[in-house]
């Protein structure tokens, strides 16, 4: 293993060999933004054609558990960004701390979206042979609301009048939901393994003011998840609130 | 080092700034803007992730060809969302009535 904050032979100045590391994950993170960009590409040109059935299944999703998610990777940005600072002033336990709460309310998100996949699964939300968009209203559970079930009853009536294939077009939506939402927590989960090795690292003493450039790269790449979520949270979620 | 340290008073006002623009983003959704509501949705968005790219990613404070790469990226996207919409958009075709090609040109 490489011995932290050493010169390498090809970089004149230790500033040079970090820029050069920032600029690498920059080019890393533009590949990522064509690669989640696809999906955005596909969703938009969807939902365009199938707006009334994008309409239904957005309203499907829960907006708490959404919204408290969006609020949670956030805070873990923070905390991220605030490790990133710990460890340029050089405050190793801070550094540490920050690492380990950001990990927490990363595996804090994976966990609430564990509960909201468990959700489409009750309600035959899961694209497929047994999709039924109608499957929560003509089956209600003994906890849900009567009110919400009759109300959510006539958006799917008023939904069927107007495209008829509504069940085929849901299941677009749900599609993308799950290959979305799935490819961003996937990156969650691989950022969440980065964050063990780092907290390890820093518990080891590595980093240092003048080294402590794997704090900053897993930074970035923290951040981007985030942006990512940023764009998916309103474009799953807030389609058709207002009806 | 040349390198600018961002104190978290910065961060803190962004991550504040972050969460009013995400209770603005669900307020918008609840009022019926029309064709409105997914441009605001996008701006609000957009707006929050510059945020994030310039303060949290320290995009501020990074040198040019930084700059260079993020801008390359957001280029890339927008030639990839540009050009496939405008292929899409400026077509005859119901796809919503599923209408094949073959239908709508009468052949």
């Amino acid at each position: 293993m490489h011995r932290t904050g050493e010169l390498y032979g090809q970089f004149e100045t230790l500033e040079q060999q970090k820029e050069s590391a920032a600029l690498g994950m920059w080019v890393f993170l533009s590949t990522e933004v064509l690669f989640f960009g696809g999906l955005f590409m596909t969703y938009t040109l969807n939902r365009h054609y199938y707006g009334v059935a994008f309409g239904v299944g957005s309203n499907t999703l829960d907006l708490k558990l959404g919204g408290a998610n969006t609020v949670v990777l956030i805070l873990s940005s923070l905390t991220m960004a605030m490790s990133v600072w710990a460890s340029h002033v050089g405050k190793r336990k801070a550094t540490t701390s920050f690492l380990i709460a950001t990990l927490v309310l990363g595996t804090a998100f994976l966990g609430v979206k564990v509960i909201e996949y468990k959700q489409k699964f009750d309600h035959h939300l899961i694209p497929g042979y047994h999709f039924q968009i109608d499957y929560r209203a003509q089956h209600p559970a003994p906890n849900d609301d009567p009110k919400e079930i009759e109300a959510e009853k006539e958006e799917l009536s008023k939904a069927f009048a107007k495209d008829p294939d509504l069940n085929a077009h849901a299941q677009l939506y749900f599609s993308l939901y799950f290959g979305m939402t799935g490819l961003h927590a996937l990156h969650m989960i691989v950022g969440a393994g980065m964050l063990v090795w780092l907290i390890r690292q820093s518990l080891l003493g590595r980093f240092t003011p003048t080294y402590n450039t794997p704090v900053e790269m897993i930074g970035l790449y923290w951040h981007f998840v985030d942006i990512v979520w940023i764009y998916l949270f309103p474009l799953l979620y807030l389609i058709d609130r207002h009806r | 080092m040349s390198e600018h340290i961002v104190p978290p008073k910065v961060y803190v006002g962004i991550f504040l700034s972050l969460m009013v623009l995400t209770a603005a983003t669900v307020a918008a959704a609840y009022v019926n803007l029309g064709a409105f509501n997914i441009v605001i949705a996008l701006a609000i968005a957009s707006l929050k992730a510059t945020l994030v790219v310039l303060y949290f990613m320290h995009a501020r404070y990074s040198p040019k060809r930084t700059h260079m790469v993020i801008i390359a990226a957001v280029f890339w996207l927008a030639i990839m969302l540009a050009l496939t919409l405008s292929d899409y958009v400026t077509r005859d075709r119901d796809v919503a009535a599923n209408t094949p090609m073959s239908q709508m040109l009468g052949s």
